[in-house]
């Protein structure tokens, strides 16, 4: 009698192990029928919904992101199975920072944890030998969570097989007006290099306008590491891009599952992709038109 | 037994027929969401006493006023499936598609809203088919050509953005004759962008920036995202911003329209080809734009 328990414990872990080795293999048939067609390179994610699926389960707040933290390694997970090469998502924007203090607080909380358990050796970067990206305005986060961000992005740097671009204190404005000011500082310094003897009065425009055309806005957006995504995510089935990858994003598919992000699941990224796919030569004939 | 069977199928049937009057057409699966927005409508409408009537646009029961856009833009997109389902030309599908966006902004102006900007034509619209070109070059000219006295009639100020270097000197012409009649007008904004793309107009704002930091003119530290907001196209208007952006066709992408403009815009995409989308599909974009809520990254 005393041995039921345990043995009911053994065949429901039994049992369990047997579905998930059988969704595993589902999952990896769905993927060989995806890998027939086009799959896209480069994917991006807004993780929009966690507050509301709180609210909805009736957990406290801070439940709400740590849910749509797994949902997020099981995202990953699909991803980098199906051989996409660039994952982007939105962890945290600057407007974010105007939420209360208490919030902004436990989220770089949960964030410097799950920062610093990427560098585990049974974390997900180890097993698909991912180099990650820190993409943001770095300075306006505290200091313990900017060096495990360091920290993380040099111990990665070596890695080269799949990429995680988390963009985190970022918005895309900011992004291009960083590039801009790294620009203008770029251009001053080519024009003292090039011309201590001559005055710009003395300069021909040809020449000015020259160097200028030199300086490329692109190169010098942080996003520059990644080719522009193929398709962006946004749970929650809010369609707007809450300035994310703006400039990127110009001749992305988008789309907006009505799907909270903690409740976000392989069907919405096999229905992207197949959109995709759906687009795709169409999108290709542009591109040799141009 | 049989009288059990006949109420229930009564009952069923009594269900399609009211779902047929409030669907378009009869299609499986039944729509929802439809079906309790016509029940949510007819219930509201029940109760007139306790409407205010002054908050609601005039003739427009779904539409509150204070609620409505101060700047939509649209992507007009379907004009050649339209034609080809049809059975027309190419170039007919565009004059219908020409002929929608008059009316269009006459409804949006009527309804309040402040500024209407359409993307006419793309920077990639060049690598189409050059007769294509060519007539989409002389339908615009035609159509702001004749429309000079229209819009001056109403009171609409025309502005078009874009490279501009590529197109035909009559038509760059017609667009001078157009923006200098209608310049001093400050109500209504219809702003046209042809040979427009989202990314020459933030390189050429940043372009613009770089080289006033050279002169000396601005430093460094000055650089920010209202500087670089007043340089870009959209700084003819009060409200470069859209609240809302429509894409017709189904189609899923902003496509090189505005980006940096886009930042916070609601986007909608209908799935009804451009010269289809009549009052009743703005009418209904627009409420579900009033129902959406803005939170600009905080909780509100």
């Amino acid at each position: 009698m005393a041995e039921r328990p345990g043995q009911l414990r053994r065949i429901g872990g039994g049992i369990s192990q047997l579905l998930e080795k059988i969704c595993g293999f589902s999952r990896r048939c769905v993927f060989r029928v995806l890998s027939m067609g086009p799959l896209p390179n480069h994917l991006a994610f807004i993780m929009d919904g966690n507050r509301r699926y709180a609210k909805k389960r009736g957990l406290e707040d801070g439940s709400g992101h740590k849910a749509g933290f797994s949902a997020l390694m099981s995202m990953l997970q699909y991803c980098y199975e199906l051989g996409i090469k660039y994952v982007t998502i939105y962890a945290f924007s600057i407007d974010n920072f105007r939420r209360k203090p208490e919030e902004v607080e436990s989220l770089m909380d949960l964030m410097l944890e799950k920062i610093n358990s990427l560098l585990e050796k049974e974390s997900i970067v180890h097993q698909y030998g991912i180099r990650v990206y820190f993409i943001g305005n770095l300075a306006l986060l505290n200091d313990q969570v900017r060096a495990a961000a360091e920290k993380v992005m040099n111990a990665t740097a070596k890695n080269s097989r799949v990429v995680l671009l988390v963009c985190i204190a970022y918005n895309s404005t900011d992004e291009i007006v960083q590039a801009v000011k790294k620009s203008c500082i770029e251009a001053s310094g080519n024009y003292k290099h090039g011309d201590t003897e001559s005055g710009i009065e003395g300069m021909d425009m040809e020449k000015q306008e020259k160097r200028i055309q030199l300086v490329e806005i692109e190169e010098n957006m942080q996003m520059s590491v990644a080719p522009d995504p193929d398709i962006l995510i946004r749970s929650s089935g809010e369609t707007r891009l809450s300035n994310f990858l703006l400039w990127q994003t110009g001749n992305s598919q988008l789309c907006s599952p009505a799907a909270l992000w903690p409740e976000i699941g392989l069907r919405h990224l096999v229905w992207a992709i197949l959109n995709f796919q759906r687009n795709y030569s169409y999108l290709e004939k542009r591109k040799k038109q141009l | 037994m049989l009288s059990l069977l006949s109420s229930l199928l009564c009952l069923f049937f009594l269900f399609l027929i009211s779902c047929f009057f409030i669907t378009s057409h009869f299609c499986f699966p039944l729509s929802l969401p439809k079906l309790l927005g016509f029940i949510k409508i007819t219930a509201s409408r029940d109760d007139d006493n306790k409407r205010d009537k002054g908050t609601y646009v005039d003739g427009e029961d779904e539409l509150q006023r204070e609620m409505m856009p101060r700047h939509v833009a649209v992507i007009m997109d379907g004009n050649r499936r339209w034609a080809k389902q049809a059975g027309l030309l190419t170039s007919q599908g565009h004059e219908a598609g020409a002929k929608r966006l008059i009316e269009f902004s006459e409804l949006c102006f009527k309804l309040g809203i402040h500024t209407v900007s359409a993307f006419a034509f793309s920077t990639e619209n060049w690598g189409r088919h050059k007769i294509e070109v060519k007539c989409l070059m002389s339908l615009i000219q035609h159509y702001l050509k004749s429309k000079i006295k229209y819009f001056q009639r109403e009171e609409t100020r025309v502005s078009v953005i874009g490279n501009l270097t590529k197109i035909p000197e009559s038509l760059l012409r017609t667009i001078q004759e157009i923006e200098e009649a209608t310049k001093s007008y400050k109500n209504k904004h219809l702003i046209l962008a042809i040979d427009y793309s989202g990314r020459f107009d933030i390189v050429r704002a940043c372009k613009s920036i770089v080289k006033k930091s050279e002169k000396g003119l601005i430093r460094e530290d000055d650089v920010d995202e209202a500087l670089i907001e007043r340089e870009l196209l959209t700084n003819c208007t009060e409200f470069p911003s859209p609240d809302l952006l429509i894409r017709t066709s189904g189609e899923e992408r902003i496509s090189n329209f505005f980006l940096w403009q886009l930042a916070y815009t609601e986007l909608i995409f209908s799935p009804v080809l451009w010269p289809d989308f009549d009052k009743d599909k703005l009418v209904e974009a627009l409420a579900s734009y009033q129902r959406r809520e803005r939170r600009f990254g905080c909780r509100l």
